[in-house]
């Protein structure tokens, strides 16, 4: 018999909506490409990782919904929360930029997902060990996909080089956002739920920099981000954030109480 | 010495409008079956063509395993040789079990 | 597999045209490496070329849409179907280069505007109705032209549209269930999927082509079992398959003259207007110019991608060879 998680369950709803809002972006972000990529096999790879994310933000916005136990469940919690309210970080929120951008954006991404995931398999709630565990394998294939992708723009052309080194330097300010530990962390590492992101940090700074260095790409440095570049996670977003609401929710809040 | 990175490298030749080399995709789709032609992508390399094959070829299931190969690799016979290359198989009855007899009443197998 | 194929168009032999020609009577399946008539592989890369063009041209009315999908359940299926696109363009691209035509050659056709694509795709999405009503009617149509289409002469198209139908039925069965929703929905939801039957109806039923009397390909690609079906046979399969599920939904369809035969079992409809179709495949349509340039933008912002990528590759198989010496 699993003890159930002892953690209060407004940390639990709190936490799950980070993990399924980071997903729900950033899917949202990436199905944008639908039909605008750089080559055909790419649209349909793009395509699919979208897919893969916002089939795991539904499984935890769900999960979220049963935890707050108010009646609410994915598409309420997607369609019908304001941007303050979104607990995503900024990293997933930031437009998709050039083909590279997006590249970029994903690798660093996907390798938190991947050890996060792979943490949460092993978590004392039951319910999202077994969504961890499901896509942790999407997210293996999604960092195997763009970290290939970093190795061929970072050591591509010049030009190519050049963009995604411009990319990475932009996007390294969001990084530390990923390991911040709060007071809802800390209920969730103390009732054995989720991994430490501390932890965490360590083993994705490896990853990282040798696949920036293999890319032949310069690493950005440790400095410590803007007081600006975290907060996110509290509803302190960018300006992106809710033009991308004003246009994911309008047709579902232009008919309140429709089905579809 | 012809490696297979050679054939490969000949294989995967860019085209003059840079277009991506083309590669042949078989998937198997359950174990002990054979890998069957399943279509074709471009890629330009091993790892990509693997990773497109994935999410063009096997992104409903029912893929176990993938193989890709460059297709110029491909050598095909050609259809006016058919006649002597396979005509010559179709009429030797001796390579069949129906062509032998066994003696009534006993299971050679 | 692409060979390109060194044959004197003008001077084939008649021997070996007669001999094709009683293949294709025969039934038998024509092969990439087979010796065909240059007009039957012209005819084909034309007419695979166009069908790939529309799939991929075809992503774009309702990927506009993907990012306002209403239910996280519509999100993921919208995406599915545009996704299959692209993919089904990529089967028939592929199959036209078993002709040895170069796929990056074809596009540019599509591109610099000598190419053409399905016309349905120069409309454009204006209500999230739009979504269910091209699953329903577009994809409807396209199934059953393509369910004919698998049995084509040439075996790279026809193994490309077994493909494509095993995975399109999904589409139709998506849009139809978005349609009945909205018709079971509210008032407003009821008003927009009837707006979205009644501006795709008609630009639904020009899919299938001119008029038989007015098809100048036809009778070849008949002939050659390119085509099994004439334009008209598989329209009025299309308005039989149609005018029931429009029924079953308590919608109606925009025709006036639409009155079933009992003697000949069709559903008999209006007149078709011609000269909007023919404007629209002419480049007129409310959306053409949109739609091209969207596809040209892909190109132009991609071609730092793709450079880059077969460099890295260049880069990689000249270090494989230098280890390898």
């Amino acid at each position: 018999m699993v003890p159930l998680p002892t953690a209060p369950v407004n940390a639990l709803f709190e936490y799950l909506q980070r993990l399924g809002d980071d997903r729900l972006i950033l899917g949202h972000r990436m199905s944008e490409w639908c039909g605008h990529g750089p080559i055909l096999e790419e649209d349909i790879a793009t395509a699919n990782v979208a897919l893969d994310l916002i089939g795991q933000a539904t499984m935890l916005l769900r999960l979220a919904g049963e935890v707050e136990g108010k009646g609410r469940d994915e598409d309420a919690l997607a369609y019908w929360r304001e941007a303050v309210e979104f607990r995503n970080c900024l990293l997933v929120e930031q437009p998709n930029g050039d083909f590279g951008h997006t590249v970029v954006r994903q690798f660093l991404f996907d390798v938190h997902a991947v050890l996060l995931l792979d943490g949460l398999t092993r978590s004392t709630h039951d319910g999202l060990a077994g969504i961890a565990a499901k896509s942790l394998k999407e997210a293996k294939y999604h960092v195997r996909h763009s970290g290939d992708w970093m190795l061929k723009l970072g050591d591509g052309t010049d030009e190519s080089h050049r963009r995604v080194q411009r990319s990475l330097d932009d996007l390294w300010r969001f990084t530390p956002e990923l390991f911040v530990t709060d007071a809802i962390d800390r209920e969730m590492i103390s009732a054995g739920i989720a991994p430490d992101p501390a932890v965490l940090q360590e083993q994705w700074q490896t990853i990282v920099r040798d696949v920036i260095e293999r890319a032949t790409l310069q690493h950005p440095g440790e400095a410590a981000p803007p007081a600006s570049a975290r907060g996110a996670r509290q509803g302190a977003h960018s300006e992106h954030l809710g033009h991308l609401l004003a246009e994911m929710q309008i047709v579902a809040r232009s008919h309140p109480g429709a089905t579809w | 010495m012809s490696t297979n990175i050679e054939v490969a490298a000949q294989a995967a030749t860019i085209a003059a409008d840079g277009q991506w080399p083309l590669w042949e995709v078989f998937t198997q789709s359950e174990q002990a079956a054979p890998h069957e032609h399943a279509g074709s992508l471009h890629a330009v390399d091993a790892e990509q063509a693997i990773q497109n094959a994935r999410d063009v070829y096997a992104r409903r299931g029912g893929v176990i395993s993938l193989w890709v190969v460059p297709a110029g690799a491909i050598t095909a016979s050609s259809a006016s040789d058919a006649g002597p290359l396979f005509d010559p198989g179709a009429d030797k009855a001796y390579r069949h079990p129906q062509f032998y007899k066994a003696p009534r009443g006993v299971r050679v197998f | 597999m692409t060979q390109p194929r060194a044959i004197d168009a003008t001077a084939e032999d008649p021997a070996a045209v007669s001999a094709f020609e009683a293949r294709i009577a025969n039934g038998e399946s024509i092969e990439p490496k087979d010796w065909m008539p240059e007009r039957y592989r012209k005819q084909l890369i034309r007419m695979m070329s166009q069908h790939a063009h529309s799939e991929i041209v075809g992503m774009l009315p309702e990927g506009n849409w993907i990012t306002r999908a209403p239910s996280l359940r519509r999100k993921v299926g919208l995406i599915a179907k545009v996704q299959d696109e692209g993919g089904h363009g990529l089967y028939i691209y592929c199959g036209v280069e078993t002709l040895g035509v170069d796929r990056s050659e074809v596009v540019a056709q599509l591109l610099d505007g000598r190419a053409k694509y399905s016309s349905i795709f120069n409309y454009p999405t204006l209500s999230w109705a739009d979504m269910g009503v091209i699953g329903w009617l577009v994809d409807g149509a396209a199934i059953v032209n393509q369910t004919v289409l698998a049995k084509a002469s040439y075996g790279p198209y026809a193994r490309a549209m077994i493909r494509i139908c095993k995975e399109e039925n999904f589409h139709k069965r998506q849009g139809y269930e978005i349609v009945a929703t909205l018709a079971a929905g509210t008032p407003a939801q009821k008003a927009m999927v009837q707006d979205a039957v009644n501006r795709f109806w008609w630009p639904s039923l020009m899919m299938f082509g001119p008029s038989d009397t007015d098809s100048p390909n036809s009778a070849e690609l008949m002939r050659w079992r390119v085509k099994r079906r004439t334009n008209d046979e598989l329209r009025q399969r299309f308005v039989n398959l149609t005018v029931p599920q429009a029924a079953a939904v308590g919608l109606t369809l925009p025709d006036p003259a639409l009155r079933y035969d009992a003697a000949t079992e069709n559903w008999e409809f209006g007149e078709i207007d011609w000269s909007e179709f023919h404007q629209v495949v002419k480049g007129n349509g409310p959306c053409n110019r949109e739609r091209l340039e969207t596809r040209r933008a892909a190109e132009r912002d991609g071609a730092w991608v793709r450079e880059a990528a077969m460099a890295h590759a260049e880069k990689q198989r000249a270090k494989d060879r230098s280890a390898a010496a």
